[in-house]
């Protein structure tokens, strides 16, 4: 059967074909949809971790125990796995284990463009790559027989444009299921200084093992073309390169990228003209190639940031254009994401703004967006979990300085689980008076609503125990908590004074649910239903813009008539404009 | 078919752009053509701007364009086209919604809207503008607008023929297929006269 897949649609096809038994992520564009899949097949028990590397450890467990077990994170998401598979690469496996990384090139929805293949160098492990959605179904199950194989965890690395291209995929496997490998105590699962000196070793002879398969692998092959121009390339550029240059040049295309077929490649370029080594990102297999005295042009004509696409390549290596149509440009408005209509943290935000000598240190996630116009409500953000660790340095020094700044330090809820929890440890052990606030949407919102251990279910529905922001706050040793309604403007003002007056760390949680978010019973009973609008009485709108200000979209204002509208599409009567207006022209109407 | 063909269908965050390039696709690939499709997930659903390209032919390598190769654009709303009339072939077509969608710049008074911003995609390449808000409503199905631009899409590049009826019922719920084709028809109609 010929199916029309995602990258991602198809890697969770092929890890059920391989009898993949259990399969964890935590979620990150561009992967996300890789574990939603994988968690509609009833054979592989899916989980969402907390957070990246706590999903790593419970693979490499479930591995252990003699089950094929897959992982799968963006890029970024890598880092903070970092850590156990650095040491995984050396203890190796006992059932097969698959590393996903899913990088962003472009930064399409991220914060930076990291080339995830430097991973496989750096833990000597290794990489496969694929460059359409039927290699990702194929080359995963691949990945797993050489995983058992090479007795190594394997880095399996796509990008943007391979985990969200649907291409053409033929089913024609069903699953086959793997018996449990029996679990022995075994040394080298116990890395002390002792076993590791040994394992090292094994590590270099499991790589020169690796080497030579990559010499001879179908999943390193060469398309013969024309001879005078050769083309080394993988992953989606490898599709790009087929674009421009068709039959008319040869390919080395190479699914298996850790560590390369140096023989294959000296063998390709000998009978080629010149030789081009065309990758999106860092000159990853360029440097090799040139290390090992191959002669070869790349990132002098190749550029080594952002997406690559055929017109770039075209243009490096051709230098030709398409011509395209002329017009004026400069007239398009700007069209950036905002905070939804109804959004939970624009009334958090827009009291937040108000408040003056105040560095507002943010996080990972959809509030990100309060750090645009025009609530411009955003001095910090880096990485998940960053914002209340980041304060607690700040405000220290601060205070050291004698600056009179303090710092709001602001997380959601899947946030605030990932790695915000050792954050406020921080703050606490270490004594200092941030205030840290957790925007508790009930739900995991930017990457499309994921279940998390604040929500009550698990991937696939099952109910499982809410923890409690509050509760852990407490536990950590916050003595100050509160609670309160984001869309309860006056609240949050009150609670914002209330969290900066203390010389000690505070909490605020803001919960009210992601206006986006699919109501559970639980969530009914507590918020109940958006059922009306609000409307504007033109009667009454002095044209003020102060609505305006709290960055709405359903919100319009006209400068004809100088009055503003309320799009009946689009709200969900949470009132912040209603608050914020001085001369009450705002006021709800049932749907 | 030798020579791929190249799609870009835009719009913002919601307007159903994903549902209608999945409609397109599903038809393309049981007509038994090689079809890759491409799109950016992320922070779209926030209001932001949103691109689908659809290529189809006898074999297709990139799953991406870049500037000057789409053959037609359509455009879920009136700005958006501008903002992508870069990726059209000289001689392609633009399928534009007569449909403005502010955007947050503009809404703040920071930026403003175009206003002659149809009569600017119809100066510049050959463009055919519908009112496919206007045309679901009278269907009785505002929801369907963007199907109605499929239609139009439809036309244009000849995939009439195509087994709609079955991509539909693969697609949108039982309920539903009925009122689609529908606006399918009403969008064909639309641009052939």
């Amino acid at each position: 059967m010929k199916k029309l897949m995602t990258g991602n649609e198809a890697i969770a096809r092929g890890a059920w074909e391989a009898g993949v038994q259990f399969a964890s992520a935590y979620p990150g564009t561009p992967s996300t949809e890789i574990l939603e899949n994988v968690s509609t097949y009833p054979e592989i028990e899916s989980e969402w971790a907390p957070n990246e590397k706590v999903a790593m450890e419970a693979s490499v467990g479930a591995q252990l125990a003699g089950a094929r077990s897959l992982v799968a994170m963006k890029h970024v998401g890598l880092n903070v796995a970092a850590d156990p598979l650095m040491t995984a690469a050396y203890t190796g496996v006992n059932a097969g284990m698959v590393v996903i990384s899913a990088d962003d090139p472009d930064m399409h929805s991220s914060q930076n463009e990291q080339d995830n293949r430097n991973y496989a160098k750096l833990a000597k492990i290794g990489m496969i790559e694929p460059s359409d959605s039927q290699e990702a179904k194929d080359y995963i199950k691949e990945a797993f027989d050489l995983s058992e194989k090479f007795d190594t965890p394997m880095l399996f690395r796509l990008t943007t444009r391979i985990c969200h291209s649907k291409s053409i995929v033929d089913i024609v496997d069903d699953r086959v299921e793997k018996p449990y490998v029996p679990y022995e105590k075994k040394k080298k699962f116990d890395p002390i200084p002792a076993v590791s000196r040994m394992l090292r070793k094994s590590v270099e002879e499991r790589m020169n093992g690796l080497a030579e398969y990559a010499e001879t692998t179908e999943l390193n092959r060469i398309i013969w073309g024309d001879k005078k121009i050769g083309i080394v390339s993988a992953g989606v550029a490898y599709q790009y390169a087929k674009e421009v240059f068709g039959e008319n040049a040869s390919y080395l295309k190479l699914g298996f990228t850790y560590p390369l077929p140096m023989k294959k490649i000296k063998d390709f370029a000998s009978q080629v003209e010149t030789l081009y080594v065309i990758e999106e990102l860092d000159p990853f297999m360029e440097d090799q190639i040139r290390a090992a005295g191959i002669a070869c042009v790349g990132k002098e004509k190749i550029p080594n940031m952002y997406e690559l696409n055929p017109d770039i390549v075209r243009k490096a290596i051709l230098n030709e254009e398409h011509p395209t149509i002329s017009y004026d440009a400069s007239v398009i408005a700007n069209r950036p994401p905002t905070l939804c209509a109804g959004c939970p943290h624009r009334g958090f935000y827009y009291e937040l703004a108000k408040k003056k000598d105040v560095v507002a240190v943010s996080d990972i996630g959809c509030y990100a967006l309060a750090g645009l116009a025009p609530l411009n409500v955003k001095d910090v953000a880096l990485d998940m979990g960053a914002a209340f660790s980041i304060g607690h340095g700040a405000q220290k020094m601060f205070n050291k300085a004698g600056v009179n700044k303090r710092c709001v330090c602001t997380m959601g809820d899947s946030t605030f689980f990932h790695s915000g929890m050792t954050s406020m440890l921080e703050a606490v052990y270490n004594k200092s008076n941030i205030l840290m606030v957790v925007l508790d949407n009930r739900i995991t919102g930017m990457t499309g609503h994921q279940e998390n251990p604040g929500t009550g279910y698990r991937i696939n529905g099952e109910e499982t125990h809410v923890t409690d922001i509050a509760e852990v706050a407490k536990a950590l040793g916050v003595k100050h908590v509160r609670t309160v309604n984001p869309l309860k403007l006056s609240e949050v003002k009150e609670a914002i004074e209330w969290g900066l007056s203390f010389d000690e760390p505070a909490c605020l949680i803001t919960r009210w649910p992601c206006v986006l978010k699919k109501m559970s019973a639980m969530d009914k009973e507590e918020f109940g239903n958006y059922k009306a609008v609000n409307k504007v009485d033109p009667e009454k709108c002095i044209g003020c813009k102060s609505c305006i200000r709290t960055g709405c979209p359903a919100l319009e204002f006209h400068a004809d008539i100088k009055k503003v509208t309320i799009s009946a599409g689009q709200c969900v009567a949470c009132d912040v404009c209603a608050q914020v207006c001085p001369v009450q022209a705002i006021g709800r109407e049932e749907k | 078919m030798e020579q791929v063909k190249n799609l870009v269908l835009c719009g913002v965050g919601g307007q159903g752009t994903i549902l209608a390039s999945k409609i397109l696709s599903t038809a393309l690939v049981e007509a038994g053509y090689d079809v890759k499709m491409s799109e950016i997930h992320g922070m779209s659903q926030r209001g932001g701007s949103v691109t689908t390209q659809v290529r189809y032919g006898k074999e297709v390598a990139s799953p991406i364009i870049g500037k000057g190769s789409a053959d037609i654009l359509v455009s879920f709303e009136a700005m958006e086209a501008m903002r992508y009339l870069d990726t059209l072939k000289p001689d392609g077509t633009v399928v534009v919604n007569d449909y403005r969608m502010p955007t947050a710049t503009t809404l703040a008074g920071v930026q403003t809207y175009p206003e002659n911003v149809i009569d600017q995609v119809k100066a510049a390449a050959n463009t055919k503008v519908m009112d496919a808000a206007a045309i679901a409503k009278d269907l009785g199905n505002p929801k369907t607008m963007n199907i109605v631009l499929l239609g139009a899409l439809v036309k244009v590049m000849g995939l009439e023929d195509l087994d709609w009826k079955k991509a539909l019922e693969a697609c949108v719920k039982p309920a539903f297929v009925e009122i689609n084709e529908k606006a399918m028809e009403a969008g064909m109609k639309e641009v052939s006269e």
